[in-house]
């Protein structure tokens, strides 16, 4: 027998047990197609909230999205008083997991509300109300429900500044919050019954966690020492067969895959350009010339027109630096390069080095508005952006390898230091 | 008017600018590493490690201190959109 009992009979939506004092009250929405309006999903999600009962009250982990509050309240009373309810945990502040909070707290007035340290102003702007009483906590804080407890671990960024996992040491059960989720809606709740999810799994990671992959690396420092026989995360099926199969997953997921191709301290400069007559190219190839002079640093040279956006995405992710070329036309850069800019959103672009360049017939606003891009998605972009009046000359094609030059020991910090006045910027 | 000198130690520039200024108005400028998000002080995006003149910037103010708190910033952070140039010379680099 492989389904799960869900509901009673009569039809009323029942707790799922994965342990004797551990409960699953979550929510199924098999007709969800489209979440957060970036992702897809094929079979709709769950909300996944649960219950602890320890020897001296209960905890609520988690609730669900607003529309699907009357599933949640019917499992959970189907296995706690309200007046039982000591602890509140939100291990994550998106509506789809705190939409029933606002009637449960008013459900469970005397529950204390744990909620990471960093979710503070958010829960406030979430809920709009001011007096509201919240405990925040960080990695190593504990609260004890008696013979069971709870401790909390520090994992933000993952997907949100306020994303917490929570532990229950006497279950060996780890509350994950988004951690190691997936849109995936399964009646049968396990990752042992439900279907084929790997899809899903990975998916999910490529939208949701791959931006924030240095903090999916801190949170894995967390959670890989800890005992487990359970993951329970907020979306997806409950990962109760080889837990620890997933967190290796996502340790492989986050590891830089380019690392092992570089010598040690090697860096590498990626240079798109796309051009109409060939000067932006012209341009292109003297920068990498250029940068090429400085030995530490592995210069590639791609034409935006000879490739997909999404291996360049991946590219772009492992590089320490991004040039980009656009001609400049009707006052614009160009499509391709606006594709490519807006693609970028999935990956942690943080730090790394930029620089753009172009031709142009008469105005030139290609360059500066790609600059500004550059510096909204936090790239750096110290060196000011070179710009050609249509066919360069032997001089510019110079200025273009000095470019490179300059381009690539700023990548080495070969660079020497510069005093500037504020008036000159 | 009162001049100061900031210097980003993450890519060894010094930029002489008046006092008033805001590191903000700086640091793309040059392209330093200190990264932006809202601009306005409220979510801790540019939280930055001040290494030397901390009392040449003006003091942080309550929401800022508050921002810190909630971000867990260290003892000699600032918000790099918030922090003004008093005088003097300041050193500072990307968290």
């Amino acid at each position: 027998m492989n389904s799960v009992q869900l509901e009673s009979e009569d039809g009323v939506p029942l707790a799922v047990a994965l342990s004797e004092r551990v409960h699953w009250v979550g929510a199924l929405d098999p007709n969800l197609r489209t979440f957060d309006i970036i992702l897809k999903t094929a079979n709709g999600t769950s909300y996944n909230a649960y219950v602890v009962r320890g020897s001296e009250g209960v905890a609520v982990i988690d609730t669900v999205k607003e529309g699907f509050a009357n599933d949640f309240f019917a499992r959970l009373e189907s296995v706690a008083d309200y007046a039982e309810i000591k602890v509140i945990v939100l291990n994550h502040l998106e509506p789809d997991h705190t939409g029933a909070l606002p009637e449960l707290m008013k459900r469970a007035p005397q529950a204390q509300l744990f909620i990471s340290q960093k979710a503070q102003s958010m829960l406030k702007g979430l809920l709009k109300q001011d007096e509201l009483s919240f405990t925040p906590v960080v990695t190593g804080d504990k609260v004890s429900l008696g013979d069971r407890s709870l401790e909390f671990l520090h994992t933000p960024y993952l997907h949100w500044p306020d994303t917490q996992c929570t532990y229950a040491p006497e279950e060996a059960m780890l509350f994950s919050g988004d951690v190691f989720g997936c849109h995936f809606c399964d009646n049968r709740l396990y990752n042992d019954k439900v279907g084929d999810f790997r899809f899903s799994f990975e998916y999910y990671y490529a939208h949701i966690m791959r931006p924030f992959k240095e903090y999916v690396v801190r949170a894995l420092e967390l959670i890989e020492p800890l005992p487990l026989k359970l993951i329970a995360p907020t979306h997806g099926p409950i990962l109760r067969d080889r837990p620890q199969h997933y967190i290796q997953r996502y340790r492989q997921l986050s590891s830089p895959a380019l690392h092992n191709e570089l010598r040690p301290n090697q860096k590498t400069l990626l240079i798109f350009y796309i051009s109409s007559y060939g000067n932006t190219r012209r341009m292109a190839e003297a920068i990498y010339q250029g940068a090429m002079q400085i030995e530490d640093v592995r210069v590639s040279l791609y034409d935006l027109e000879g490739g997909e956006v999404a291996p360049f995405v991946d590219l772009i992710e492992e590089a320490d630096g991004l040039v980009l070329g656009t001609p400049t036309i009707n006052g614009d850069a160009v499509k391709p390069i606006w594709d490519l800019l807006s693609s970028l959103a999935v990956v942690n672009l943080k730090n790394k080095l930029g620089g753009v360049f172009g031709s142009y017939g008469w105005t030139g606003e290609g360059v500066r508005l790609v600059e500004d891009r550059l510096r909204g998605l936090k790239l750096r972009v110290p060196i000011q952006g070179l710009r050609v009046k249509l066919i360069p000359t032997d001089d510019e094609i110079h200025e273009c390898k000095a470019f490179g030059l300059e381009l690539a020991q700023e990548l080495t910090g070969a660079r020497e230091s510069r005093v500037i006045n504020f008036a000159d910027l | 008017m009162a001049k100061a000198t900031i210097t980003f130690e993450d890519i060894n520039v010094t930029v002489t600018v008046p006092a008033g200024t805001r590191v903000i108005e700086v640091s793309e400028k040059v392209g330093s590493g200190i990264t932006y998000g809202c601009r306005e002080g409220d979510c801790g995006t540019c939280i930055m490690k001040v290494t030397g003149g901390w009392n040449n910037l003006t003091e942080p103010s309550v929401l800022e201190d508050k921002i810190l708190r909630e971000n867990m910033a260290g003892k000699h952070n600032r918000l790099a959109c918030q922090a003004q140039v008093l005088g003097g010379e300041i050193s500072l680099k990307p968290v």
